[in-house]
Order: C-alpha cells, then sequence, then structure tokens
C-alpha cells in the first residue's frame, strides 16, 4: 500500500531532483571543501552554490546564511548569542505556542535566572499583542516569535512585530522553520535580526537546517571549533545535505507562486469536505492568516490516537494533538493555550499537504475519514451523552 | 509509534461487546473527558454469573482494546472468579501493552470492581483519601494500590499506571514518599503533605499574583486592579486607572489577568468584571 502522506509538517520526502543533485557527494566527490587540493576544492564551489539559492529564496545575501544540522541548533544559536551580545539584559519573550525547540530551551533559560515572558494566544492562535507589547522593557534581551504555526499553521504578524522591535532596539528571532517555502519571505522587507529554518521540511533531507543572521547583527557561534561558515559554526560540512537544501531551495522558490495556490485549494477542499460531512467537528487557527498546507480539524467527543491508527489501516498518515499520541497525558500545549476545549482538544487532527498531494489523495480521506469518525464515536460514551443533551450539531 | 501487540490491534480494530445494556443490573464509570479516557461498563448478573457485558469507550487505542478485552474476560464468569482480576490481567490478555498506557488497563479493573459495587448495592467506591495529583485527581491510596500491586519503582511508572504526575508535575515529590514508603516495607498511607488549595490559601495567592504579576504591568498603561471578591472559583475585580476606560479591557481581563490567575493559583479559575 502506497501512503497517503499527509504529515509534511513533521516531515517531508526528500524531492527525487534533489535526491539526484546530491548523489555523486557521497563516493566520487567526497572531499573536504577546506582542503588545499583541487578535488576538495571543487566542492567548495558547489556549497557556494547552495549557500547562494539558499539565501535568493529569502532574499537574503549569502554572507547572512550560517548553514546548521537542524532547526533546533539553528535555534539554539540564535537565542545564546542573542544572550551572549546583551549579558546585561535578562528578560526573554516568546510566546505559549512554540515549537518546544524554543519552548523547552526558554523554560530551560528560565533555571538559569532568566525572566521569561511566554505571550498568550486567543482561540484562533493568535498573538495577544496588547500583553506582547506591555512585556517588552530595556532589559529585554531577545524575542523569538514562530512565523508560523506547526499544529494549525496559523501566522504571527512578523512584519508588524519586526517593524515594533526594529523602533525599540530589540533584537528579534523568528523561527520560520514551517513558513519558509510555503510563502514568500523577503528579509529585506521585514525587520528581522535572526530566522531559523530546516532542510527537511522543505524536501530536503533530515540533518541539515540554517540561520539567518541580518548583517550587523552581534553573533556569537554556538559551535566552536574550526573556521567554517565563515568561523560561525564550526564543523566539516555535511556537503551532500548542503547541496541538497540549496536545490530545495531553488525548486520552492519556484513553486510560491503557482504551486502553493494549488496547495491551498486542495488543503480546502479536504477541510470544508470533513467539516460538512462530519458534525461537531471544526477548523482550528487564524483562517485568514495561515500556511497554504496545513488542516488542523477537531472531531467532539473521541480521541484522537484511535483515529490515526485507524487512518494507518488506510495508510494515510496524519498526526494528533491528542495526549495519547505523544506519550504526555494533556492534549498539546498549543491547542491548550487556545483554550479548544477537551471535548476536542483529545480529537484534533493535523493533516499537512505537500505539493506532491494529490487530488486522488484527498479524495480518499474525505471518503474514509466520515466512517472513522462514527464508528468511534459508536464507542463512545460522550457521543450518546451529547445526542441525548441535543449537543450534535447535524 | 506505539509498539502494540497484535493481540491489542485486534482488540482496537474490531472490539467485541460494544454498547450498553439497556437492562444492566450493574454499571461501573470511570474517567472523564478532560483525562482524555473514560469507560463506562454495564453488565448483567444472573445467580452471580456475568452473563453479559457491554463497554463504551473514549481514549486511545490501547483503552478500547482493554475494554474490549475485560468484557471477554468475564462473560460467563462469576462473581468471585472475577472479583480479583488485576489490570496486569487485562495486559496478560492483551499480550502486554506498552508502559507509558498501563493505566488503561488499571481503567478496565476500576470500571469493573464500580460495576460489581453497583451490582452489589454498595456505595460505588468512593475515591478516598488524600488528592496527591491535583491534575488527573489520584489520590494517595489509588497510588499507594498501584505501587504496591504493580511494584513500581519510579515516578515514572506511577504517572504510567495512574496518571499522577504527569500533568504540573508539583506533586512529585509526594509520589516518591508513597514509593518510598512502599518500598521500605511500611505499607501505611503517608500523612497528608499535599496542600489542598483552601479558600485562604487561593484568596492569599490570588493576592500574591495580582501584587507580584499583574499590578507591575497593568501600572505600565497607568492602570490599576482591585480584587472585590471570590466567589468559588469565580474571581471578581475591577480595573482601574487608564484601564477602566480602556476598550481592550476585556481582552485585558480575559487574555491577561485570567491567564496569569490561572498560571499561579489554579486552573479553575474565572475573572469576572465586578
Amino acid at each position: 500500500m502506497k501512503p497517503i502522506y499527509f504529515d509534511n509538517n513533521a516531515t517531508t520526502k526528500v524531492d527525487p531532483e534533489v535526491f539526484e543533485e546530491m548523489t555523486p557527494y557521497f563516493v566520487e566527490l567526497y572531499g573536504n571543501p577546506s582542503s588545499m587540493h583541487s578535488f576538495g576544492g571543487q566542492v567548495a564551489e558547489k556549497i557556494k552554490e547552495a549557500r547562494k539559492r539558499i539565501a535568493d529564496l529569502i532574499n537574503a545575501t549569502p554572507e547572512e546564511i550560517i548553514i546548521t544540522s537542524c532547526g533546533s541548533e539553528s535555534d539554539n544559536t540564535a537565542i545564546y548569542s542573542a544572550l551572549k551580545s546583551h549579558p546585561d539584559k535578562k528578560h526573554i519573550v516568546t510566546s505559549m505556542v512554540e515549537h518546544p525547540a524554543i519552548k523547552n530551551l526558554f523554560q530551560h533559560l528560565e533555571k538559569d535566572g532568566y525572566t521569561t515572558t511566554f505571550v498568550p494566544v486567543d482561540n484562533k492562535g493568535r498573538l495577544n499583542m496588547d500583553v506582547f507589547y506591555d512585556s517588552l522593557s530595556d532589559n529585554t534581551a531577545i524575542v523569538s516569535l514562530m512565523w508560523a504555526n506547526n499544529e494549525t499553521g496559523t501566522m504571527f504578524p512578523i512584519d508588524e512585530i519586526g517593524a515594533e522591535l526594529k523602533k525599540r532596539g530589540i533584537t528579534f528571532h523568528t523561527d520560520a522553520v514551517q513558513a519558509l517555502g510555503k510563502i514568500d519571505i523577503d528579509v529585506t522587507k521585514t525587520n528581522i535580526d535572526m530566522m531559523s529554518f530546516s532542510g527537511h521540511k522543505i524536501h530536503a533531507p533530515k540533518g541539515v537546517g540554517g540561520l539567518y543572521v541580518r548583517k550587523g547583527t552581534k553573533f556569537s557561534p554556538f559551535l566552536i571549533g574550526g573556521h567554517q561558515e565563515g568561523g560561525k559554526r564550526a564543523g566539516t560540512e555535511n556537503l551532500a545535505s548542503i547541496i541538497g537544501l540549496g536545490k530545495a531551495c531553488e525548486i520552492a522558490k519556484g513553486h510560491l507562486d503557482d504551486g502553493y495556490h494549488k496547495l491551498r485549494s486542495l488543503r480546502d477542499r479536504l477541510e470544508n469536505a470533513l467539516v460538512e460531512k462530519i458534525p461537531n467537528s471544526f477548523v482550528n487557527g487564524d483562517l485568514e492568516n495561515r500556511l497554504p498546507n496545513t488542516a488542523s480539524i477537531s472531531f467532539e467527543y473521541i480521541e484522537g490516537e484511535s483515529i490515526l491508527l485507524m487512518l494507518n489501516e488506510y495508510g494515510i498518515c496524519a498526526s494528533s494533538g491528542s495526549a495519547c499520541t505523544s506519550g504526555s497525558l494533556e492534549p498539546s500545549h498549543v491547542l491548550r493555550a487556545m483554550g479548544i476545549p477537551f471535548t476536542a482538544a483529545h480529537g484534533t487532527i493535523r493533516f499537512s499537504l505537500s505539493v506532491f498531494s494529490t487530488d486522488e489523495e484527498v479524495d480518499l480521506v474525505i471518503e474514509k475519514m466520515p466512517e472513522i469518525i462514527q464508528r468511534l464515536r459508536d464507542m463512545s460514551p460522550f457521543w450518546q451523552e451529547a445526542i441525548n443533551e441535543g449537543k450534535v450539531t447535524v | 509509534m506505539w509498539e502494540y501487540t497484535e493481540k491489542v490491534k485486534e482488540h482496537f480494530l474490531n472490539p467485541k461487546n460494544v454498547g450498553t445494556i439497556e437492562d444492566a443490573n450493574g454499571v461501573g464509570e470511570v474517567g472523564s473527558l478532560s483525562c482524555g479516557d473514560a469507560l463506562t461498563l454495564t453488565i448483567n448478573v444472573e445467580n452471580d454469573i456475568i452473563k453479559d457485558a457491554k463497554f463504551k469507550t473514549f481514549g486511545c487505542a490501547s483503552a478500547i482494546a482493554s475494554s474490549s478485552a475485560l468484557t471477554e474476560m468475564i462473560i460467563g464468569k462469576h462473581l468471585d472468579e472475577v472479583k480479583d482480576i488485576t489490570n496486569d490481567d487485562i495486559s496478560d490478555f492483551l499480550g502486554g501493552l506498552p508502559k507509558e498506557k498501563m493505566h488503561c488497563s488499571v481503567m478496565g479493573r476500576d470500571a469493573l470492581e464500580r460495576a460489581i459495587a453497583n451490582f452489589r448495592g454498595e456505595e460505588i467506591i468512593k475515591k478516598e483519601g488524600t488528592v496527591i495529583c491535583e491534575c488527573f485527581g489520584v489520590t494517595d491510596l489509588e497510588i499507594n494500590r498501584a505501587v504496591t500491586e504493580n511494584g513500581l519503582t519510579s515516578i515514572e511508572e506511577v504517572t504510567s499506571y495512574v496518571k499522577a504526575g504527569g500533568g504540573c508535575a508539583n506533586c512529585h515529590d509526594d509520589i516518591q514518599k508513597i514509593i518510598d514508603s512502599v518500598v521500605g516495607g511500611g505499607i501505611q498511607i503517608i500523612e497528608k503533605k499535599q496542600e489542598r488549595m483552601t479558600t485562604i490559601k487561593k484568596l492569599k495567592l490570588i493576592e500574591e499574583t495580582l501584587e507580584r504579576e499583574i499590578r507591575p504591568q497593568l501600572a505600565k498603561d497607568g492602570g490599576d486592579i482591585e480584587l472585590i471578591d471570590i466567589d468559588g472559583n469565580t474571581v471578581f475585580v475591577k480595573l482601574c486607572g487608564s484601564c477602566a476606560t480602556c476598550q481592550k479591557s476585556q481582552m485585558t481581563l480575559k487574555n491577561y489577568v485570567e491567564a496569569k490567575l490561572r498560571e499561579f493559583v489554579t486552573h479553575e479559575l474565572s475573572v469576572e468584571e465586578a
């Protein structure tokens, strides 16, 4: 059974074109770009080309791109660099719905004595701007806010925030791991000081990511050692993966117009059909302002892991904000921060599509989902209760 | 992905005895929507033999499989035969459960106990003892029982079996004490250590949070807040200064004041304007 892969916010397949571009750099052209011989030197040219492709996707200069091993490394690099650059400032700001890479890092820093503000969101996942602006002070070392949320796709107003933080002279980092390649990002138009991204979310391989650091931003390296990445990140270059990331960025740039219109309409069709066919279901997030590929849908009175395992029987891959899937006992911190009621939070499913998703795949999910939901509701004591209490919307 | 046995998958995908016995003479209900799993077991007993059993379950695959397994294990059996069924028996019937999912088998055992008590006309077993884990409402007696019966030695294991400690983690010290007391040979219940949220304590915490967290923020915009009254979990406040006339005062109240109070006092609070 060929899987229907609707879990692209978790990871993506390597684009065959990307893979092809990478292939020579394992067995044949495996040199070290730092070497003096031309066998090594020739791959340095390819890294230069990759860096240019990455920079082009966000309209940065190649010198502003630091290649890392993953999004989490980029996040850690950015935050620790900002703290080192402002040793006198002890306050850091983020939101309540960040990816664990930022959330847990901030909680860790809290234990180290930093004062943290986790800005709340409303029921659509929109940042509470009043609380956010109120929290800022001369003591604020860095603000880190994700561009787009991995669970709901909701986007924060990064343009507006960047402009305001520039005025106040506060360093601004954004985790754009989910946003890169899915929306048009132009760092010359948005006041971002640092921006993290990751290869495996955009059809490059796992194990490569990057950090954009605006020219002129104070920077301290996270990994100390060799002089790679212009002295900003030690470690021998992950040659093939960097070339892959470059290619993936080039392809993503080509998709930004047409590809994502198609993706959005595919996602919308899936979402609309499911909510229409299935009672007591609704879409989460800021519908006006979110990624084109993500659908977070809550199905009341049932539990997400059961839904996923039944979808799995049809080869359909999705993910859930439910407690049971993660091994934790509470639903995702994102859904809780949004105040999604428990009746629905446990039964929330995320479908995340990619440019490889097809109409036929969407059709199959639309066909199978209603019967799966009904089967589980027939088993749930709360469904009968909801019917009795007239809470079922037909 | 969880490593479920074939038997778990079979009982999840094709569960036995789903439904409700309309004229049941024993009913056992455990769990809740907020906890993420719940089971309603209905049984029909004649001459102390369980003639029929049905279940309805809200929960993950292992919760549904445990419920289905339980009904298979008890139908046709004498009450004396089933009264000592343990969560391990249910897990064994399914060829084992991942350790993080053991609480699903505990839920099955609890539902059976309650259904039998209900049939016998006994008071449905009330949760006695002191609540140790506020997040999931788990008492010292329940933790003690899980530790004793299953030979648990770590907080993590206790969380896997009865969920205690799986939320805010504030009760981890108390759970450790229970484990130590059982491992140390004493089956005695520890003294009540968990501070319960009494009204006085709640009031104090609310005042402290207002003073330390909320007032300084509001003051930045020339605003202030006054505590008017507390009724159960509803906190009545009055916004003063520039906040009183601010168009966004409702937002401040719900998104900020309420959020902060919930964070520092208890998740159950709601804030209203007096």
